[in-house]
C-alpha cells in the first residue's frame, strides 16, 4: 500500500531529524505510552536520530506489562476448574504470575486455548456448551470495545456459558498520575490507537493542568519523527496543547459507536497498575445490568497469594524512571525465551523491545 | 496485541468484511464502524478482529504531498541561507 511505504521514507524521516535539530534549543524529555510506539522507536533506532536535546522514555503503554499478578493468578485459578475453558490472547501466556503461568498450566493439561478475538471466544463457548468459557479481557480503550461488541453480541444470543474477566484499563489516570508523581518530562506522544477510539478530549487535561504538549502520532518511523516536531515545537513556543498527528486514523470526536458500546457495558473502578499502584477510575468493570457475562461474579475460585518477583524493575521502567538496561538480569536471566518479569514477556513491552533492537 | 493493521476491504457480508494485508486475508467485524458507509477497496484499520475506524487515505496523500512541498521549501531556505549567510528564520 502507497501510504504505508511512504511513511517509512527515510528521507523523510532525515528531514525531520534536521528540523528538530534546528529548532530544539533546551532540554526536553518526551515520553510515549503506547506498546507499539515503544516498538516502533526502537526498531527503526528513532534515539539515535534525535539531537541531544531530545529524551525518549517509555511509559505504561503495554497492557500486559501493566496487568497485575493477582489477575494472572485468578485466571490460573480459573483454568484449573474442571468445566472451565480459558480463552486468551497470545501475549497473555508466558506472563509469569506467583507461582505458575497459563502456559505451564496448558502444558499440565488445563483447556487453554489462545484466540485472536473475543468473536473466536464465543465460537468455543457456542461449540462446548457443556463447559464455562472465560475470556481474559485485557487491553485499553482499542480493545475494550471489542469487549463490549462481544458481551453485547452473547447477550443478543443468550450465549450463557461464556463470561469475561476484565482487567481493561483506560490511559488517561495514568498519564496524570506520572505527572503528579513527579516523574520528569515535558510532553507526551500520545497513543495513536487509543485515540482512534477516544478522540483527543480526553487529553485536555493535561496542556492545561500541568502546562505540558500532548501529540497523537501514527506508528511509521516519519509518523513518530513528526510527532516528535510537533512536540519540540510546542515546547519552544511554549505553547502546550493537545494536536493529532495521525489524522488519517483518528478523528478528534474519536469512534462515537466504540464510545457507545463501552459506555453500555462498563463502568470505571479503580484498578491496579504495575509501577503506579491503585488509580482512581483507571479500570473498567462488566455494569450489573451484564453480570451474567462478569467472570468474576459468576465463577467463584480460590486464587493463591501474590507474590512479586525479586529483581524485577518493571514497576521503575513503566514509570519511565529506569531503562530495561538498568536491570541486573536484564538480557543474563530475564530474556524473551525464559522472561522473569512481564515487561519481558509482552512483544510491547519495553525490556522486549530493547532486547531485540537495543542490547 | 495492541498493533493495528490497516487492510483492505475485499468483501461485505453481514456485517463481517473479508480484509487483505498482503497475502493473507481477516474476517473482521463492523460492528464498531457500523455508522460508516464501508465498502470494497476501503482501507480499515483492524484490532482484534474488529475494525475500529476506516482510513482517511485522501487525508494520508494529502499529508505526504504536504511533506514534499515542506522539504522542497527547506532546500530553497536552505540554499538561500548560505548565500547570504543568515538565518531566514
Ligand atoms: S529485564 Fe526482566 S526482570 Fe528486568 S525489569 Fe525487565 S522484565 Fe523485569
Amino acid at each position: 500500500m502507497k501510504y504505508i511505504d511512504e511513511y517509512r521514507n527515510k528521507d523523510i524521516v532525515q528531514y525531520f531529524a534536521q528540523q528538530i535539530k534546528k529548532i530544539s534549543t533546551k532540554p526536553i524529555r518526551l515520553m510515549e505510552v503506547c506498546g507499539g510506539h515503544t516498538m516502533s522507536i526502537q526498531k527503526f533506532g528513532l534515539p539515535y536520530l534525535l539531537p541531544d536535546t531530545v529524551e525518549l522514555v517509555s511509559g505504561p503503554g503495554c497492557p500486559v506489562c501493566v496487568t497485575s499478578r493477582e489477575y494472572i493468578d485468578r485466571a490460573v485459578a480459573y483454568s484449573r476448574l474442571e468445566d472451565v475453558i480459558i480463552t486468551t490472547y497470545g501475549d497473555l501466556i508466558r506472563v509469569p504470575g506467583s507461582s505458575s503461568t497459563l502456559e505451564r498450566e496448558k502444558g499440565k493439561g488445563a483447556d487453554i486455548r489462545i484466540v485472536y478475538s473475543i468473536l473466536d471466544a464465543m465460537l468455543i463457548a457456542k461449540k462446548n456448551k457443556d463447559k464455562k468459557v472465560v475470556f481474559l479481557g485485557i487491553g485499553f480503550e482499542t480493545t475494550a470495545p471489542s469487549s463490549a461488541a462481544g458481551i453485547l453480541k452473547a447477550s443478543t444470543a443468550s450465549l450463557n456459558n461464556f463470561f469475561v474477566y476484565s482487567a481493561h484499563k483506560v490511559m488517561p489516570p495514568a498519564m496524570e498520575t506520572l505527572i503528579d508523581e513527579g516523574i520528569q518530562i515535558d510532553g507526551y506522544v500520545g497513543p495513536g490507537h487509543v485515540s482512534t477510539i477516544t478522540g483527543q478530549g480526553i487529553y485536555e487535561n493535561i496542556p492545561k493542568k500541568y502546562n505540558m504538549g500532548v501529540v497523537i502520532s501514527g506508528f511509521e518511523p516519519v509518523d513518530l519523527m513528526q510527532s516528535i516536531h510537533m512536540l519540540v515545537q510546542q515546547f519552544e513556543n511554549n505553547d502546550p496543547k493537545v494536536e493529532i498527528q495521525y489524522t488519517r486514523v483518528v478523528k478528534p470526536e474519536g469512534n462515537i459507536v466504540a464510545q457507545q458500546m463501552l459506555d453500555e457495558v462498563f463502568e470505571y473502578r479503580d484498578d491496579w497498575w504495575r509501577g503506579l499502584g491503585i488509580l482512581k477510575n483507571s479500570g473498567l468493570k462488566i455494569k450489573q445490568k451484564y453480570e451474567k457475562y462478569d467472570a468474576e461474579k459468576m465463577i467463584a475460585v480460590e486464587v493463591e497469594e501474590t507474590i512479586e518477583p525479586k529483581g524485577c524493575i518493571c514497576g521503575l521502567i513503566l514509570r519511565g524512571e529506569k531503562k530495561p538496561k538498568d536491570c541486573g538480569l536484564f538480557g543474563k536471566v530475564c530474556t524473551p525465551s525464559d522472561p522473569v518479569g512481564a515487561c519481558m514477556v509482552s512483544s510491547e513491552g519495553s525490556c522486549h523491545a530493547y532486547y531485540l533492537y537495543n542490547r | 496485541m495492541c498493533l493495528s493493521i490497516p487492510a483492505r476491504v475485499e468483501s461485505i457480508e453481514e456485517g463481517i468484511a473479508t480484509c487483505s494485508v498482503g497475502k493473507s486475508s481477516y474476517r473482521t467485524s463492523l460492528d464498531l464502524i457500523s455508522n460508516e458507509d464501508v465498502k470494497v477497496g476501503d482501507y480499515v484499520l483492524i484490532h482484534t478482529g474488529f475494525a475500529i475506524q476506516k482510513i482517511d487515505t485522501g487525508e494520508a496523500n494529502k499529508i505526504l504531498a504536504t511533506f514534499e512541498e515542506f522539504k522542497e521549501l527547506n532546500e530553497e531556505m536552505d540554499k538561500e541561507e548560505a548565500i547570504h549567510n543568515k538565518r531566514l528564520i
